[in-house]
């Protein structure tokens, strides 16, 4: 019985634990820009404006919620639901403390990996359904943007596999007991994050949905809680990228004195503030600039980031 | 090394950015906490009374006339001893836009803006201010102005020469003599 009900119980925490954040991070993004801008944000609602998350939900889900006539009704249906479900299945492999994961996947980097590239199917489908020139536009620079940068996001994270020896998240983690994969990969590092920003399109890279080119860029058509669920996928993914920058880098749940679940959620919540950090920091690059910054410099960077790891690895043999 | 300057003012400007978190915050959070506003503000306008407790207002209509939106509306009578007085004295909020010509107009200091500007309505109408919803009890900003009693006119219980500075009247007649 147990057996049955333990991953269960596991299951619902890591959902639970994962959507509250995404929803939670709709919040603090909002008071961090405004703090970072000398402003105050939402603090009318409940206790620190907290509640605004729910009175925010509330809205969304008494909008109407429309589907355009001119549509691909069945696909404009389906994207938005394809970004949540990649964002959460990725969760499945985050191992958030010892003991406590959903699955213990043996190639879990690579699910992390083949998920958030299943996250750009939703972007594209719902710019291709919207049937409208801006979520086109949106849809083809997400693609192209999401596709190059996937392939160096990749290759930053082959040190990190390489110096721990597997593909198991947990492995990796525990291979960083003693030294944080933070200082050996640190070019890996600063190339994971930018390649994360890209895959979720966050600001310096937010050209799918660039509202002051686009109008909304993929989801313009979407209202409602499709549009909801674009909004919380792209929560998710913030606290998806930031809970691997930790696990693959930062130690995981490693750290004196607090328990290890409370260590990675500390970890976690620094880096979604510095990801709320550099949208109030950075404007938003030209798109041909992203590419030759992708292409031109990230991927030689990655490249030549395995190569001297593969060496120095080597070397100590 | 053009590279290193960009990526250290990017570096740089997410410093800085975060530095604000340290800044006080700008924003006036007014239900709350109600802004300083200057004794010269130009807010809800009021008609005030001179320091004997009697209307200012003589009802010349140059506020009237100054108004630019034409937001003004007054009518003047007399009471028996000659002093003259609005008889009904109007000006519709919902039009005026507070830029106190009337005030600069007025040559009694009858009319004058306030620094008070809450003054929300849920009808339109109850934004037109009659007489009795402008007069205030006091004398507002010139305590001690009273147009009659420096002006030469005659009213009851003041005569002719009878104001302050004012010398009584000569007859001119008796200088021909």
């Amino acid at each position: 019985m147990m057996s049955i009900l333990w991953p269960l119980i596991t299951i619902a925490l890591a959902l639970g634990i994962m959507l509250t954040s995404a929803s939670a991070l709709v919040w603090l993004e909002r008071r961090m820009l405004a703090l970072w801008q000398d402003r105050y944000g939402p603090n009318r609602v409940g206790p620190f404006g907290l509640l605004q998350v729910i009175a925010d939900t509330l809205k969304m889900f008494f909008k109407e919620d429309w589907i355009p006539p001119f549509a691909d009704k069945t696909v404009f249906f389906i994207a938005p639901m394809v970004i949540m479900t990649t964002a959460l299945l990725s969760v499945a492999v985050v191992p958030f403390a010892p003991g406590f994961s959903v699955v213990d996947l043996n190639i879990g980097l690579l699910f992390f990996l083949a998920m958030s590239s299943m996250g750009v199917y939703s972007v594209a489908l719902a710019g291709w359904a919207s049937n409208n020139k801006y979520s086109l536009l949106g849809g083809l620079r997400a693609s192209a943007q999401m596709i190059s940068y996937e392939v160096f996001m990749g290759l930053s994270l082959m040190g990190v596999v390489m110096l721990a020896g597997s593909f198991n998240l947990r492995d990796i983690v525990e291979a960083q007991e003693h030294l944080w994969f933070c200082v050996p990969q640190f070019i890996g590092l600063v190339i994971f994050c930018i390649a994360g920003l890209a895959e979720t399109h966050r600001i310096p890279f937010d050209l799918p949905e660039a509202e002051s080119e686009l109008v909304a860029g993929f989801h313009s058509e979407y209202s409602g809680m499709k549009f909801g669920m674009f909004f919380v996928g792209e929560y998710l993914g913030i606290t998806l990228i930031s809970a691997m920058i930790v696990t693959l880098f930062f130690g995981g749940w490693y750290g004196p004195i607090l328990p290890p679940i409370i260590w990675f959620f500390l970890k976690v919540f620094v880096f979604q503030c510095g990801f709320i950090l550099l949208r109030a920091t950075l404007p938003r690059l030209r798109y041909d600039q992203l590419m030759s910054f992708g292409w031109k410099y990230m991927l030689p960077l990655s490249l030549i980031n395995i190569l001297i790891t593969g060496a120095i690895i080597l070397a100590k043999r | 090394m053009q590279i290193i300057e960009n990526i250290y003012s990017i570096l740089r400007s997410i410093g800085l950015v975060f530095m604000h978190a340290f800044h006080k915050r700008e924003t006036v959070q007014y239900p709350d906490e109600k802004p300083y506003l200057a004794p010269r503000w130009r807010g809800r306008i009021v008609l005030t009374r001179d320091p004997d407790g009697a209307e200012r207002c003589v009802g010349c209509y140059l506020c009237a006339v100054a108004c630019p939106v034409g937001c003004i509306a007054l009518q003047t009578t007399e009471d028996e001893t000659g002093r003259r007085y609005p008889e009904f004295f109007r000006i519709n909020f919902s039009r005026c836009i507070f830029c106190g010509y009337c005030e600069e107009a007025c040559p009694t200091y009858a009319i004058q803006l306030t620094p008070d500007f809450e003054m929300c309505e849920y009808k339109r109408q109850n934004l037109v201010y009659e007489k009795e919803d402008l007069l205030i009890s006091g004398p507002g900003k010139y305590p001690d102005y009273n147009f009659y009693r420096v002006a030469g006119l005659a009213i009851g219980g003041k005569g002719k020469g009878e104001a302050e500075n004012e010398s009584a009247p000569v007859d001119p007649r008796g200088l021909l003599l």
